[in-house]
Protein backbone atom coordinates (compact mmCIF):
# COMPACT_ATOMS: atom_id res chain seq x y z
CA UNK A 1 0.00 0.00 0.00
CA UNK A 2 1.28 3.36 -0.52
CA UNK A 3 0.83 6.49 1.70
CA UNK A 4 1.37 9.72 0.87
CA UNK A 5 1.24 13.02 2.48
CA UNK A 6 3.34 15.71 0.73
CA UNK A 7 3.46 19.37 0.46
CA UNK A 8 6.22 20.96 -1.99
CA UNK A 9 6.82 24.24 -3.32
CA UNK A 10 7.74 24.53 -6.85
CA UNK A 11 8.22 28.16 -7.97
CA UNK A 12 4.94 30.21 -7.50
CA UNK A 13 3.31 26.66 -7.61
CA UNK A 14 2.60 24.60 -4.34
CA UNK A 15 1.79 21.14 -4.03
CA UNK A 16 0.20 19.56 -1.31
CA UNK A 17 -1.16 16.45 -1.58
CA UNK A 18 -2.64 13.17 1.07
CA UNK A 19 -3.68 9.89 0.34
CA UNK A 20 -3.45 6.37 0.54
CA UNK A 21 -4.13 3.68 -2.58
CA UNK A 22 -6.20 0.94 -1.52
CA UNK A 23 -7.15 -0.54 -5.14
CA UNK A 24 -4.69 -2.15 -7.65
CA UNK A 25 -4.55 0.87 -9.73
CA UNK A 26 -4.60 4.53 -8.49
CA UNK A 27 -5.62 7.03 -10.89
CA UNK A 28 -4.58 10.11 -10.64
CA UNK A 29 -6.68 12.75 -12.58
CA UNK A 30 -6.67 16.11 -13.36
CA UNK A 31 -5.73 19.07 -15.76
CA UNK A 32 -2.31 19.72 -16.79
CA UNK A 33 -0.61 21.74 -14.78
CA UNK A 34 -2.59 20.20 -11.82
CA UNK A 35 0.63 18.60 -10.10
CA UNK A 36 0.00 15.13 -11.65
CA UNK A 37 3.89 15.01 -12.74
CA UNK A 38 5.60 16.25 -9.63
CA UNK A 39 3.36 14.42 -7.39
CA UNK A 40 4.22 11.07 -9.10
CA UNK A 41 7.75 12.31 -9.67
CA UNK A 42 7.98 12.21 -5.47
CA UNK A 43 6.75 8.38 -5.51
CA UNK A 44 9.67 7.85 -7.91
CA UNK A 45 12.19 9.64 -5.76
CA UNK A 46 13.39 12.13 -8.62
CA UNK A 47 11.79 14.78 -6.81
CA UNK A 48 11.93 15.20 -2.78
CA UNK A 49 9.01 16.79 -0.95
CA UNK A 50 9.82 20.09 1.44
CA UNK A 51 7.73 18.25 4.14
CA UNK A 52 5.84 14.94 4.81
CA UNK A 53 6.16 11.17 4.43
CA UNK A 54 6.39 8.86 1.54
CA UNK A 55 5.54 4.93 2.44
CA UNK A 56 5.30 2.30 0.61
CA UNK A 57 4.07 -1.42 2.29
CA UNK A 58 5.11 0.17 5.33
CA UNK A 59 8.82 1.29 4.23
CA UNK A 60 9.47 4.93 4.98
CA UNK A 61 10.93 6.49 1.54
CA UNK A 62 10.75 9.54 2.54
CA UNK A 63 10.52 11.30 5.99
CA UNK A 64 11.08 15.57 5.32
CA UNK A 65 11.77 15.35 9.32
CA UNK A 66 13.44 12.66 9.68
CA UNK A 67 15.99 13.71 6.78
CA UNK A 68 14.83 10.02 5.09
CA UNK A 69 15.29 10.07 1.30
CA UNK A 70 15.30 6.70 -0.14
CA UNK A 71 17.30 7.60 -3.49
CA UNK A 72 15.28 6.01 -6.44
CA UNK A 73 17.35 3.74 -7.61
CA UNK A 74 16.66 1.81 -4.27
CA UNK A 75 13.52 2.04 -4.43
CA UNK A 76 12.06 -0.82 -6.90
CA UNK A 77 9.39 1.52 -8.48
CA UNK A 78 8.81 0.84 -12.13
CA UNK A 79 8.26 4.52 -13.71
CA UNK A 80 6.40 4.51 -17.67
CA UNK A 81 7.47 8.01 -18.91
CA UNK A 82 4.98 9.80 -21.33
CA UNK A 83 8.17 10.12 -24.00
CA UNK A 84 8.98 6.27 -23.20
CA UNK A 85 12.84 7.72 -22.74
CA UNK A 86 14.25 4.32 -24.29
CA UNK A 87 18.02 4.40 -24.34
CA UNK A 88 18.71 5.59 -27.50
CA UNK A 89 22.49 3.98 -27.69
CA UNK A 90 20.86 -0.03 -26.95
CA UNK A 91 19.16 -2.08 -28.50
CA UNK A 92 15.32 -2.87 -27.68
CA UNK A 93 16.69 -5.93 -25.67
CA UNK A 94 19.30 -4.27 -24.35
CA UNK A 95 16.50 -1.75 -22.53
CA UNK A 96 14.64 -4.80 -21.74
CA UNK A 97 17.11 -5.87 -19.81
CA UNK A 98 18.73 -2.81 -18.52
CA UNK A 99 16.80 -3.12 -15.01
CA UNK A 100 17.61 -6.71 -14.26
CA UNK A 101 21.14 -5.95 -14.83
CA UNK A 102 21.57 -3.10 -12.66
CA UNK A 103 19.43 -4.91 -10.41
CA UNK A 104 21.82 -7.37 -10.08
CA UNK A 105 19.12 -10.01 -10.61
CA UNK A 106 19.41 -13.38 -12.15
CA UNK A 107 17.75 -13.88 -15.55
CA UNK A 108 14.13 -15.13 -15.74
CA UNK A 109 13.51 -16.46 -18.72
CA UNK A 110 10.44 -17.43 -18.18
CA UNK A 111 9.19 -13.80 -17.03
CA UNK A 112 10.53 -12.60 -20.12
CA UNK A 113 9.03 -14.28 -22.47
CA UNK A 114 5.41 -14.08 -20.36
CA UNK A 115 6.17 -10.03 -20.97
CA UNK A 116 7.76 -9.87 -24.00
CA UNK A 117 4.51 -12.31 -25.40
CA UNK A 118 2.01 -9.84 -23.52
CA UNK A 119 3.19 -6.98 -24.96
CA UNK A 120 3.75 -8.68 -28.40
CA UNK A 121 7.55 -7.36 -28.38
CA UNK A 122 9.19 -10.20 -29.24
CA UNK A 123 10.04 -9.32 -33.01
CA UNK A 124 11.41 -5.98 -31.95
CA UNK A 125 14.21 -7.61 -29.78
CA UNK A 126 17.02 -6.73 -32.58
CA UNK A 127 15.86 -3.09 -33.57
CA UNK A 128 16.83 0.20 -32.38
CA UNK A 129 14.94 2.60 -30.69
CA UNK A 130 15.65 5.21 -33.44
CA UNK A 131 13.37 2.59 -35.46
CA UNK A 132 10.16 1.85 -33.71
CA UNK A 133 7.45 3.77 -33.92
CA UNK A 134 5.65 5.88 -30.66
CA UNK A 135 3.35 2.67 -30.13
CA UNK A 136 5.97 0.22 -29.90
CA UNK A 137 8.11 2.37 -28.02
CA UNK A 138 5.75 3.14 -25.50
CA UNK A 139 5.45 -1.45 -25.07
CA UNK A 140 8.92 -1.52 -24.97
CA UNK A 141 9.05 1.01 -22.29
CA UNK A 142 6.31 -0.60 -20.31
CA UNK A 143 7.80 -4.12 -20.89
CA UNK A 144 11.22 -2.29 -19.14
CA UNK A 145 10.06 -1.00 -16.31
CA UNK A 146 7.93 -4.28 -15.64
CA UNK A 147 11.09 -6.74 -16.00
CA UNK A 148 12.83 -4.51 -13.37
CA UNK A 149 10.47 -6.19 -11.16
CA UNK A 150 9.58 -3.07 -9.37
CA UNK A 151 6.88 -3.30 -6.48
CA UNK A 152 4.60 -0.72 -7.89
CA UNK A 153 4.42 0.52 -11.07
CA UNK A 154 3.93 4.18 -12.37
CA UNK A 155 2.50 5.56 -15.60
CA UNK A 156 2.46 8.82 -16.64
CA UNK A 157 0.06 9.41 -19.73
CA UNK A 158 1.70 6.83 -21.09
CA UNK A 159 -0.60 7.54 -23.90
CA UNK A 160 -0.06 10.97 -24.16
CA UNK A 161 2.22 11.46 -26.85
CA UNK A 162 0.33 8.80 -29.02
CA UNK A 163 -2.76 9.86 -31.56
CA UNK A 164 -5.83 8.15 -31.43
CA UNK A 165 -5.08 5.16 -33.63
CA UNK A 166 -1.95 4.04 -31.24
CA UNK A 167 -4.29 4.52 -27.98
CA UNK A 168 -6.56 2.11 -29.46
CA UNK A 169 -3.88 -0.57 -29.93
CA UNK A 170 -1.73 0.36 -26.28
CA UNK A 171 -5.31 0.73 -24.18
CA UNK A 172 -5.18 -3.61 -24.37
CA UNK A 173 -1.73 -4.20 -23.03
CA UNK A 174 -2.74 -2.12 -20.15
CA UNK A 175 -5.70 -3.89 -19.37
CA UNK A 176 -3.83 -6.69 -19.61
CA UNK A 177 -1.19 -5.77 -17.02
CA UNK A 178 -3.46 -4.28 -14.79
CA UNK A 179 -5.05 -7.93 -14.92
CA UNK A 180 -1.57 -8.73 -13.93
CA UNK A 181 -2.06 -8.04 -10.51
CA UNK A 182 1.09 -5.44 -9.87
CA UNK A 183 -0.07 -1.95 -7.93
CA UNK A 184 -0.08 0.97 -10.07
CA UNK A 185 -0.08 4.63 -9.98
CA UNK A 186 -1.95 5.77 -13.59
CA UNK A 187 -1.90 9.32 -14.34
CA UNK A 188 -3.81 10.91 -17.04
CA UNK A 189 -6.48 13.93 -18.13
CA UNK A 190 -8.36 11.77 -19.48
CA UNK A 191 -11.45 10.55 -17.55
CA UNK A 192 -12.46 7.40 -20.17
CA UNK A 193 -9.24 5.99 -20.41
CA UNK A 194 -9.29 6.10 -16.42
CA UNK A 195 -12.84 4.67 -16.32
CA UNK A 196 -11.10 1.46 -17.88
CA UNK A 197 -8.43 1.01 -16.23
CA UNK A 198 -8.40 2.62 -12.57
CA UNK A 199 -9.73 0.77 -9.74
CA UNK A 200 -9.45 4.18 -7.74
CA UNK A 201 -9.37 8.00 -8.11
CA UNK A 202 -7.43 10.53 -7.00
CA UNK A 203 -8.18 13.92 -8.56
CA UNK A 204 -6.10 17.18 -8.83
CA UNK A 205 -7.24 20.48 -8.84
CA UNK A 206 -4.19 23.05 -8.68
CA UNK A 207 -1.43 21.43 -6.53
CA UNK A 208 -4.39 19.87 -4.23
CA UNK A 209 -6.60 17.09 -3.67
CA UNK A 210 -10.05 17.91 -4.59
CA UNK A 211 -11.87 14.69 -4.47
CA UNK A 212 -10.97 10.92 -3.70
CA UNK A 213 -12.92 7.43 -4.20
CA UNK A 214 -13.77 5.28 -6.69
CA UNK A 215 -14.65 5.59 -10.38
CA UNK A 216 -17.82 7.05 -9.85
CA UNK A 217 -16.01 10.22 -8.82
CA UNK A 218 -14.98 11.53 -12.55
CA UNK A 219 -18.74 11.96 -13.25
CA UNK B 1 64.47 14.75 -50.26
CA UNK B 2 62.45 11.71 -48.63
CA UNK B 3 65.46 10.35 -46.69
CA UNK B 4 64.57 10.48 -43.46
CA UNK B 5 67.58 10.97 -41.11
CA UNK B 6 67.43 8.48 -37.86
CA UNK B 7 67.82 11.50 -36.26
CA UNK B 8 64.46 12.99 -37.73
CA UNK B 9 62.80 9.42 -37.19
CA UNK B 10 63.42 10.14 -33.44
CA UNK B 11 62.13 13.12 -33.46
CA UNK B 12 58.86 11.58 -35.01
CA UNK B 13 58.37 8.88 -32.77
CA UNK B 14 59.15 10.73 -29.78
CA UNK B 15 56.32 13.26 -31.10
CA UNK B 16 53.70 10.52 -31.61
CA UNK B 17 54.52 8.88 -27.86
CA UNK B 18 54.62 12.37 -26.01
CA UNK B 19 51.28 13.45 -27.82
CA UNK B 20 49.33 9.39 -27.17
CA UNK B 21 50.54 9.24 -23.44
CA UNK B 22 49.82 12.65 -22.61
CA UNK B 23 46.30 12.53 -24.48
CA UNK B 24 45.36 8.90 -22.46
CA UNK B 25 46.46 10.52 -19.61
CA UNK B 26 44.86 13.48 -19.65
CA UNK B 27 41.75 11.75 -20.83
CA UNK B 28 40.61 10.43 -17.91
CA UNK B 29 40.93 13.85 -16.00
CA UNK B 30 39.28 15.27 -18.57
CA UNK B 31 35.90 13.83 -18.36
CA UNK B 32 35.73 13.82 -14.90
CA UNK B 33 36.32 17.60 -14.62
CA UNK B 34 33.81 18.13 -17.67
CA UNK B 35 31.14 16.02 -15.74
CA UNK B 36 32.18 18.03 -12.58
CA UNK B 37 31.68 21.14 -14.53
CA UNK B 38 28.80 20.16 -16.41
CA UNK B 39 26.83 18.74 -13.56
CA UNK B 40 27.41 20.11 -10.23
CA UNK B 41 27.23 23.31 -8.64
CA UNK B 42 30.05 24.10 -6.17
CA UNK B 43 31.30 26.99 -4.60
CA UNK B 44 34.81 28.38 -6.89
CA UNK B 45 33.74 26.82 -9.73
CA UNK B 46 34.01 29.49 -11.76
CA UNK B 47 37.69 30.00 -10.46
CA UNK B 48 38.12 26.00 -11.50
CA UNK B 49 36.98 26.59 -14.53
CA UNK B 50 38.81 29.63 -15.75
CA UNK B 51 42.16 27.94 -14.18
CA UNK B 52 41.47 24.78 -16.68
CA UNK B 53 41.82 27.32 -19.80
CA UNK B 54 44.54 29.02 -18.49
CA UNK B 55 46.94 27.78 -20.51
CA UNK B 56 44.82 28.55 -23.27
CA UNK B 57 45.60 32.02 -22.87
CA UNK B 58 48.70 32.84 -21.68
CA UNK B 59 51.51 32.77 -23.56
CA UNK B 60 53.71 29.24 -23.29
CA UNK B 61 56.51 30.14 -22.19
CA UNK B 62 55.07 31.14 -19.22
CA UNK B 63 53.05 27.74 -18.58
CA UNK B 64 56.54 26.10 -19.08
CA UNK B 65 58.39 28.30 -16.53
CA UNK B 66 55.79 27.87 -14.41
CA UNK B 67 56.26 23.92 -14.41
CA UNK B 68 60.27 24.65 -14.46
CA UNK B 69 59.83 26.36 -11.36
CA UNK B 70 57.17 23.85 -9.73
CA UNK B 71 58.15 20.58 -11.09
CA UNK B 72 61.46 21.22 -11.75
CA UNK B 73 64.68 19.23 -9.60
CA UNK B 74 64.79 21.94 -7.64
CA UNK B 75 61.17 22.88 -7.82
CA UNK B 76 58.73 22.46 -4.75
CA UNK B 77 56.46 19.13 -5.66
CA UNK B 78 59.56 18.77 -8.46
CA UNK B 79 62.17 17.92 -5.36
CA UNK B 80 59.96 16.06 -3.27
CA UNK B 81 58.79 13.76 -6.40
CA UNK B 82 62.72 13.22 -7.39
CA UNK B 83 63.24 12.51 -3.20
CA UNK B 84 60.60 10.27 -2.61
CA UNK B 85 59.33 8.91 -5.50
CA UNK B 86 62.39 8.74 -8.22
CA UNK B 87 59.39 10.74 -10.38
CA UNK B 88 61.42 13.34 -12.72
CA UNK B 89 59.75 15.32 -15.32
CA UNK B 90 62.50 18.05 -15.98
CA UNK B 91 64.41 17.46 -19.19
CA UNK B 92 63.02 14.00 -19.96
CA UNK B 93 60.14 12.87 -22.31
CA UNK B 94 58.06 12.43 -19.17
CA UNK B 95 58.53 16.04 -18.98
CA UNK B 96 57.57 16.56 -22.39
CA UNK B 97 54.18 14.76 -22.31
CA UNK B 98 52.97 16.85 -19.11
CA UNK B 99 54.30 19.88 -20.95
CA UNK B 100 51.69 19.05 -23.83
CA UNK B 101 48.76 17.54 -21.77
CA UNK B 102 48.82 20.73 -19.54
CA UNK B 103 48.37 22.70 -22.82
CA UNK B 104 45.91 20.20 -24.42
CA UNK B 105 44.02 20.21 -21.40
CA UNK B 106 41.63 23.11 -21.69
CA UNK B 107 40.87 22.03 -25.69
CA UNK B 108 40.50 18.50 -24.83
CA UNK B 109 37.70 19.35 -21.43
CA UNK B 110 35.39 21.61 -23.98
CA UNK B 111 33.87 19.50 -26.20
CA UNK B 112 33.73 16.89 -23.43
CA UNK B 113 31.80 19.18 -21.43
CA UNK B 114 29.41 20.36 -23.96
CA UNK B 115 28.14 16.80 -24.77
CA UNK B 116 27.43 15.69 -21.19
CA UNK B 117 25.92 18.87 -21.29
CA UNK B 118 23.70 17.50 -24.04
CA UNK B 119 23.06 14.05 -22.66
CA UNK B 120 19.39 14.39 -21.98
CA UNK B 121 19.08 14.23 -18.03
CA UNK B 122 15.69 12.42 -18.55
CA UNK B 123 17.36 9.30 -19.66
CA UNK B 124 19.47 9.28 -16.84
CA UNK B 125 16.63 9.81 -14.60
CA UNK B 126 14.80 6.57 -16.11
CA UNK B 127 17.97 5.03 -15.77
CA UNK B 128 17.71 5.35 -12.12
CA UNK B 129 13.96 4.60 -11.72
CA UNK B 130 15.41 0.91 -13.49
CA UNK B 131 17.89 0.68 -9.90
CA UNK B 132 20.88 2.29 -11.53
CA UNK B 133 22.96 3.86 -8.72
CA UNK B 134 24.77 7.35 -9.83
CA UNK B 135 27.85 5.81 -10.94
CA UNK B 136 26.40 3.52 -12.99
CA UNK B 137 23.88 6.03 -14.44
CA UNK B 138 27.41 7.74 -15.49
CA UNK B 139 29.15 4.28 -16.97
CA UNK B 140 26.11 3.21 -18.69
CA UNK B 141 23.99 6.46 -19.99
CA UNK B 142 25.96 9.17 -19.41
CA UNK B 143 29.10 8.26 -21.12
CA UNK B 144 28.42 6.35 -23.83
CA UNK B 145 26.04 8.96 -25.09
CA UNK B 146 28.70 11.84 -24.68
CA UNK B 147 31.29 8.99 -26.48
CA UNK B 148 31.89 11.94 -30.13
CA UNK B 149 32.51 14.45 -27.73
CA UNK B 150 34.75 12.50 -25.84
CA UNK B 151 36.57 11.68 -28.79
CA UNK B 152 36.27 15.23 -30.64
CA UNK B 153 38.10 16.58 -27.16
CA UNK B 154 40.71 13.12 -27.55
CA UNK B 155 41.51 14.21 -31.40
CA UNK B 156 41.89 17.70 -30.48
CA UNK B 157 43.75 17.29 -27.49
CA UNK B 158 46.05 15.31 -29.66
CA UNK B 159 46.57 17.44 -32.40
CA UNK B 160 47.46 20.43 -30.08
CA UNK B 161 49.78 18.17 -27.87
CA UNK B 162 51.77 17.08 -31.01
CA UNK B 163 51.54 20.54 -32.37
CA UNK B 164 52.88 21.95 -28.35
CA UNK B 165 56.43 23.82 -28.63
CA UNK B 166 56.53 26.73 -26.39
CA UNK B 167 55.61 25.12 -23.14
CA UNK B 168 57.89 22.04 -23.62
CA UNK B 169 61.09 23.57 -25.34
CA UNK B 170 61.24 25.88 -22.04
CA UNK B 171 60.15 23.01 -19.56
CA UNK B 172 62.26 20.12 -20.69
CA UNK B 173 64.31 21.77 -23.39
CA UNK B 174 65.12 20.32 -27.03
CA UNK B 175 67.48 17.77 -26.21
CA UNK B 176 67.57 15.18 -29.55
CA UNK B 177 66.75 11.56 -28.24
CA UNK B 178 65.45 12.65 -25.06
CA UNK B 179 62.48 15.84 -25.53
CA UNK B 180 63.47 16.83 -29.11
CA UNK B 181 59.97 16.56 -31.05
CA UNK B 182 58.63 17.37 -34.23
CA UNK B 183 58.09 20.86 -33.62
CA UNK B 184 61.74 21.51 -31.86
CA UNK B 185 63.52 19.78 -34.14
CA UNK B 186 61.93 21.77 -36.98
CA UNK B 187 62.87 24.78 -34.72
CA UNK B 188 66.35 23.57 -34.28
CA UNK B 189 66.80 22.58 -38.26
CA UNK B 190 65.72 25.92 -39.90
CA UNK B 191 67.72 28.18 -37.73
CA UNK B 192 71.11 25.27 -39.02
CA UNK B 193 72.53 26.56 -42.20
CA UNK B 194 71.44 24.11 -45.03
CA UNK B 195 68.86 22.77 -42.59
CA UNK B 196 66.45 23.82 -44.74
CA UNK B 197 65.42 20.46 -46.67
CA UNK B 198 65.56 18.40 -43.71
CA UNK B 199 62.96 20.99 -42.10
CA UNK B 200 60.32 20.47 -44.77
CA UNK B 201 60.61 16.83 -44.78
CA UNK B 202 59.28 17.40 -41.26
CA UNK B 203 56.98 20.25 -42.32
CA UNK B 204 55.46 17.99 -44.76
CA UNK B 205 55.15 15.08 -41.99
CA UNK B 206 53.54 16.92 -39.49
CA UNK B 207 50.81 18.21 -42.10
CA UNK B 208 50.47 14.33 -42.80
CA UNK B 209 50.10 13.27 -39.18
CA UNK B 210 47.15 16.11 -38.73
CA UNK B 211 45.28 15.08 -41.60
CA UNK B 212 45.36 11.82 -40.60
CA UNK B 213 44.18 12.44 -37.33
CA UNK B 214 41.30 14.75 -38.37
CA UNK B 215 39.57 12.31 -40.72
CA UNK B 216 40.06 9.16 -38.28
CA UNK B 217 38.01 11.73 -35.72
CA UNK B 218 35.46 12.74 -38.12
CA UNK B 219 34.92 9.08 -38.94
CA UNK B 220 34.68 8.03 -35.81
CA UNK B 221 32.00 10.98 -34.53
CA UNK B 222 30.02 10.04 -37.27
CA UNK B 223 29.81 6.29 -36.29
CA UNK B 224 29.14 7.13 -33.25
CA UNK B 225 26.98 9.57 -33.45
CA UNK B 226 24.54 7.14 -35.94
CA UNK B 227 24.81 5.25 -32.74
CA UNK B 228 23.42 7.57 -30.59
CA UNK B 229 20.95 8.37 -32.45
CA UNK B 230 19.46 4.69 -32.01
CA UNK B 231 19.48 3.87 -35.94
Amino acid sequence: MLRLDVRKQLGEFSLEAAFQSEGRVTGLFGASGAGKTSLVNMIAGLLTPDRGTISLDGEMLDDAAARVHVPPHRRRIGYVFQDARLFPHLDVSQNLDYGRRMNGLAADVAQHKRITDLLDIGPLLDRRPGKLSGGERQRVALGRALLSKPRLLLMDEPLGSLDEGRKVEILPYLIRLRDEGIPMVYVSHDAAELRQLATQIVMLKDGRVTSFGGVKVLS
Amino acid sequence: MFDITPTEWTAILLSLRVAVIATLVATPFGIALAWLLARRDFWGKSMLDALVHLPLVLPPVVTGYLLLLTLGRRGLVGAWLADHLGIVFAFRWTGAALACGVMAFPLLVRPIRLSIEAVDRRLEQAASTLGAAPWRVFATVTLPLALPGILAGMVLGFAKAIGEFGATITFVSNIPGETQTISSAIYALISTPAGDAAAMRLVLISIAIAFAALIGAEWFARRATARLHGN
